[in-house]
């Protein structure tokens, strides 16, 4: 359709929709199966845990901040660090992962929907019920002891400290439990992902000619399925041991502490790769775009992402390196953790090779996706060093790791999580993000994350473990801790553009039209926001980049594929 | 090149990264310069122990591996960014399309596959030569029993016990007397980190772990609890102290005597043996024999209390004795409820064990 | 783009058959965990019966349930070919043969619990042993309630030639849950013993 009719039926929808009262429209959004409603309630989801989340993470600084300090108490602040890290990875990376999936995946392999439309809505709300109850913890969590309230025991839950001898009450309960309900609906999401990009790609769309976002969710999307079920499984045992007199983790029976250690990081550290996966996903979309030029090595980059998801599986135990492992162990899983590191390593040099020779244009959205490639590529650095047994011995469990971590996720992840939504909130909304704001959000974002995160290693180096609520002075960690608090203000107000920017442009964003950006994959071929139906007629398609064939008859890619 | 750089429009973005890379860096050694470099300072690069020495080694290779690497690639980046930026006169006509390159796949497979084995073969050696090590006859073994939130020591060759605070002897490279940990959880998940003398290990409830320090240097090096372990897993605070071989055996001498019995503290005593105290407490030669607490046979031969909480003054154990909450909260020590007088008479008592 | 032709639409799999394989592939991690769980832990309790004073071999049980996986391939094939009636009684063994493994666990359990005293409190070996069974018996009794849900549509004469794949769908499950009992028998009854 031409941008003139898009722009009228548009008009007419959005009149048809003006008179109607509220009720309906809530009526609407409630009980859709729509996956491009249910993308943006995800993603909505997501983004309110992330401010949440994120005034979690500026109460921990703010009491590191200087030594001995008293902001908040030990107990508070234990509870703090624990939520931070639930919230983070299981209520804004998850959702906010399986929000853009839902959203882009029929879009880009030409579908009308998911496979399993009712079934996306249960996962959905069975989500949304997991985050709602662990944060119900806060007011509804005290115990028998008075010992209640939100878990404390940290993301991982360690045994025995999650016993009921040594975690009195129900916070930690409300942990199992809310991880227990999400994960379901985590599966279930799994489930039609991983369906859909097998079952519903329009004709012609052979798996070699799928967009590389809709390889990277089917990855994504299968990992899931092996990864999340030791996790569910581990919070059976525990649930077993804390209300039934099981022995699952009971050392004072003869159970052991390391298993729920070993389960849970079967579970942990695919869990770290179905996060950063899709972000590859974004990168993978929108690097080719603004550099003019089509993904380098496309097979490769397919062979790498299975190859990681395989590899990823096998590396869990270099969280354990302090256990006590024998000598033999512990080099199985150095080889293996460094191993993860070359099918990595092969993906960024892609990325590079796909700039190299382009015609870089510097929108908002290729400033966070170059901001990706340099911090992922010294997150990555800093994980072969973390490799390096030895070397973990030293660092595990400091802020070294703390630092490692969020280098990834937040300077890898979050960093491509920004760019999607400045690529795709266009298509999503129909209008473009603000260009200045956008500006603003990426320097304060990035001058923040440096200044905490660069610094942050040191503390670790220095001997300063994680998880501490209050250190002593004179151990050479006050200055350090000092600047990583100044730049989590940083962060702060970059966010803080960033959702002013969301807010503003909904309502005055400059009209978007079908295709902003000049792109070619199918989701630029439909109107924005899309119609209900997606397409009016299911594409066929004869390459990877359909709209490129389409815009450049003379050269089709489907010539050189 | 700079020229170039500082002549086109792009420039502006340039100079704010040059600038903030460059007050980063100022800012790093700012602080640096400010984090001094004493002994007290547990940073895992200034090793004074073989194991921690040897990681201090596998680690600079690994680092310089990793620093060239990213010189590499980011040098790469940059120029890319830099090179291939769409300029102002641009036709806007597509740049070629490269669709991939065979030999460039292979490279860049095969060299960091390469870099991989040679990091891999490193470090297993370096993870025989600490985790293999065989224990010498002249080694001093302690059994290391984590408690929330406490450390116990226990010297078996010796027969005695005491907390938080490690006596080791200095080892010397002709006669080595390396100290062999043996680590045992008494509850939760703990873990023991001295950065200065070895790597940490875990102490994990039925599970005995092992690990070996051997210090080249005397002197009081700073550690703690590197696994969360609850409440006050912050105030697990470990101190090392490495002697000479005379202070060390000395040391050894007046721990394993039993308490000194100081006659003017009769009554103290008297109250310490029959309150609630002796539940949780051990004291050598009285009939106070509880483990659930920390040993107290020569509780004034540490410099702190509380593993670190508190420096060991007689105001703060006091205070400690009348509501331990008040300096760490969560600690599983409740307030005594003492009346004033009583306690200050044992107060008076504790300050008498040497 | 052009509209699909004939010789283009696509021959994909089905996706209520990759849906259900997908499921499977997750309920089979949640049950390796808890097989792993009760290997790690053969001969590790520090007090109570063993596995060998107490188990005894349930060869009953197991002939039905996985006679069960013979009766219902038998129904789907008999269903696609239109023969309703075939269906019908196949349906119906494989519901009772169903049920009647469930009631066989649990006069097991019974015995166990109360001429034995042997609950999941006991020792590891009582915890891992009521967990991994337990969750077997729990995911047969899912699958049990599907099959009387399709059974009582089936006597209503509801189900058709048309809905033979879903009964497939459903079919994969229940063979699924049959394979899971072969592992279980074998890590329970044969290797702990």
């Amino acid at each position: 359709m031409s941008s003139s009719a898009v722009a009228t039926s548009e008009l007419a929808l959005l009149r048809a929709h003006a008179g109607r009262p509220w009720v309906e429209t809530l009526h609407e959004w409630v009980t859709t199966v729509d996956h491009k409603k249910l993308g943006l309630m995800y993603i909505g989801y997501a983004l309110l845990f992330l401010l949440i989340g994120g005034i979690e993470a500026a109460i921990i600084r703010i009491q590191l901040a200087i030594p001995h300090n008293s902001f908040v108490s030990p107990q508070v602040f234990n509870r703090l660090f624990t939520m931070h890290g639930t919230t983070m990875i299981f209520f804004v990376a998850m959702p906010i992962l399986f929000g853009f999936a839902n959203y882009l995946v029929p879009l880009m392999i030409g579908a009308r929907d998911m496979a399993f439309p009712r079934l996306n809505a249960w996962s959905f709300w069975t989500t949304a019920l997991g985050g709602l109850t662990l944060y119900f913890s806060f007011v509804g969590g005290d115990g028998l002891y008075g010992a209640g309230s939100a878990p404390d025991v940290g993301w991982w839950a360690y045994a025995p400290l999650t016993s009921t001898a040594f975690s009195k009450g129900h916070s930690t309960d409300y942990w199992t439990i809310a991880l227990l309900v999400s994960g379901f609906g985590s599966i279930g999401t799994a489930i039609n992902i991983f369906t859909t990009i097998l079952c519903k790609r329009c004709p012609g769309m052979k798996l070699g000619k799928m967009p590389l976002l809709a390889w990277l969710n089917l990855v994504m999307s299968g990992m899931v399925l092996l990864a999340i079920s030791p996790l569910t499984a581990a919070q059976i045992m525990l649930m077993i041991d804390r209300y039934l007199g099981g022995h699952f983790f009971d050392t004072q029976a003869g159970g052991s502490a390391v298993i729920w250690m070993h389960f849970f990081w079967v579970f942990g550290h695919p869990e770290v790769y179905i996060l950063i996966i899709p972000g590859f996903a974004f990168a993978s979309e929108i690097i080719p775009v603004f550099s003019r030029k089509a993904i380098f090595g496309y097979p490769v980059m397919v062979g790498a992402s299975v190859g990681i998801a395989f590899l990823s599986m096998s590396v869990w135990a270099h969280h354990l390196f302090t256990i006590g492992m024998p000598s033999y162990s512990n080099a199985f899983f150095v080889l293996t953790s460094m191993a993860v590191g070359v099918p990595t390593g092969i993906k960024i040099f892609n990325w590079l090779g796909t700039m190299w020779g382009g015609k870089i244009r510097f929108d908002t959205a290729m400033l966070f996706s170059i901001g990706f490639l340099v911090q992922f590529l010294i997150a990555g650095l800093t994980g072969i060093m973390l490799a390096v047994a030895p070397f973990d011995w030293q660092l595990n469990n400091s802020y070294f790791v703390v630092a490692h971590f969020h280098y990834v996720i937040v300077g890898g992840l979050l960093f491509t999580i920004f760019a999607a939504f400045y690529y795709w909130y266009p298509k999503m909304v129909g209008r473009m993000l603000g260009d200045t704001l956008g500006k603003w959000h990426f320097w304060l974002f990035l001058i923040g994350f440096h200044l905490t995160f660069d610094f942050m290693h040191v503390p670790g180096v220095l001997g300063m473990p994680r998880r501490i609520y209050t250190y002593e002075p004179g151990r050479g960690w006050e200055i350090w801790n000092l600047l990583v608090t100044v730049g989590a203000f940083f962060q702060a107000l970059g966010v803080l553009c960033f959702v002013i920017n969301l807010i503003k442009s909904y309502f005055r964003g400059a009209p978007a039209g079908n295709d902003p950006w000049d792109a070619w994959t199918l989701e630029w071929s439909t109107s924005s926001p899309p119609p209900a139906y997606n397409f009016a007629t299911i594409p066929e398609v004869k390459s990877r980049r359909p709209l490129w064939d389409i815009k450049h008859p003379e050269d089709p890619d489907w010539k050189y594929e | 090149m700079l020229n170039s750089l500082l002549n086109i429009r792009a420039a502006r973005s340039v100079r704010i990264i040059v600038l903030f890379v460059a007050g980063l860096l100022w800012a790093a050694v700012m602080a640096w310069a400010n984090t001094g470099t004493g002994p007290q300072i547990p940073n895992i690069f200034a090793p004074e122990s073989t194991p921690a020495h040897e990681i201090y080694i596998v680690s600079l290779f690994v680092m310089g591996i990793c620093i060239a690497i990213f010189v590499v690639v980011f040098g790469l980046l940059a120029y890319s960014v830099v090179k291939f930026r769409r300029r102002a006169g641009d036709d806007h006509r597509e740049p070629p399309q490269v669709y991939g390159s065979n030999q460039l796949e292979l490279a860049w497979t095969v060299i960091p596959v390469l870099i991989v084995v040679v990091l891999f073969l490193s470090t297993a050696r370096v993870i025989h030569e600490i985790q293999d090590a065989p224990p010498p006859a002249r080694a001093v073994r302690v059994t290391v029993v984590g408690h929330q939130f406490w450390w116990e020591f226990r010297y078996p060759q010796f027969g005695f016990v005491t907390a938080n605070e490690l006596h080791v002897p200095v080892s010397d490279t002709k006669n080595p007397t390396p100290t062999y940990l043996t680590l045992l959880s008494a509850d939760v998940n703990h873990s023991f980190w001295v950065p200065r003398l070895a790597g940490k290990t875990d102490l994990i409830p039925n599970r005995a772990n092992h690990m070996w320090i051997e210090p080249r240097e005397t002197g009081l090096y700073l550690g703690q609890c590197a696994q969360y372990c609850g409440t006050q897993h912050a105030k697990m605070l470990l101190r090392v102290y490495v002697d000479t071989t005379a202070q060390f055996d000395l040391w050894v001498q007046k721990q394993r005597l039993p308490a000194l019995r100081d006659p003017s503290v009769t009554e103290g005593r008297r109250i310490f043996d029959s309150t609630a105290c002796v539940n949780c407490h051990t004291v050598n030669g009285t009939g106070a024999r509880g483990r659930f607490g920390p040993d107290l046979t020569h509780l004034m031969s540490r410099d702190t209390l509380a593993s670190g909480a508190a420096p060991n003054t007689r105001s703060y154990l006091r205070l400690w004795i009348r509501n331990p909450y008040t300096i760490k909260p969560g600690a599983l020590m409740p307030a005594m409820n003492l009346e004033d007088e009583d306690l200050d008479r044992v107060t008076a008592y504790m300050l008498t064990l040497h | 783009m052009l509209a699909p032709t004939p010789e283009t639409v696509s021959t994909l799999p089905s996706a209520g058959r990759v849906g259900m394989l997908s499921l499977i592939v997750a309920e089979s991690a949640i049950f390796t965990i808890f097989v792993v769980a009760y290997l790690y832990y053969i001969g590790k309790s520090l007090s109570g019966p063993t596995p060998r004073q107490v188990l005894e071999i349930p060869i009953f049980n197991t002939i039905c349930l996985l006679s069960s996986s013979v009766t219902i391939h038998l129904a789907v094939k008999a269903l696609r070919n239109g023969q309703r009636a075939a269906f019908r009684a196949f349906w119906i063994a494989t519901t009772v043969l169903g049920a009647t493994f469930l009631l066989g666990t649990g006069r097991e359990w019974r015995r166990l619990i109360y001429a034995d005293g042997f609950t999941i409190q006991t020792n590891l070996f009582g915890t891992t042993y009521y967990s991994l069974v337990g969750l077997h018996a729990f995911h047969v009794s899912v699958g049990l309630l599907a099959l009387t849900i399709v059974l009582a549509l089936t006597l209503a004469g509801s189900v058709t030639r048309e809905h033979s794949e879903r009964c497939d769908v459903l079919a994969m499950y229940w063979h699924f849950v049959d394979a899971v009992w072969v592992v279980v028998f074998s890590v329970v009854y044969i290797i702990g013993r």
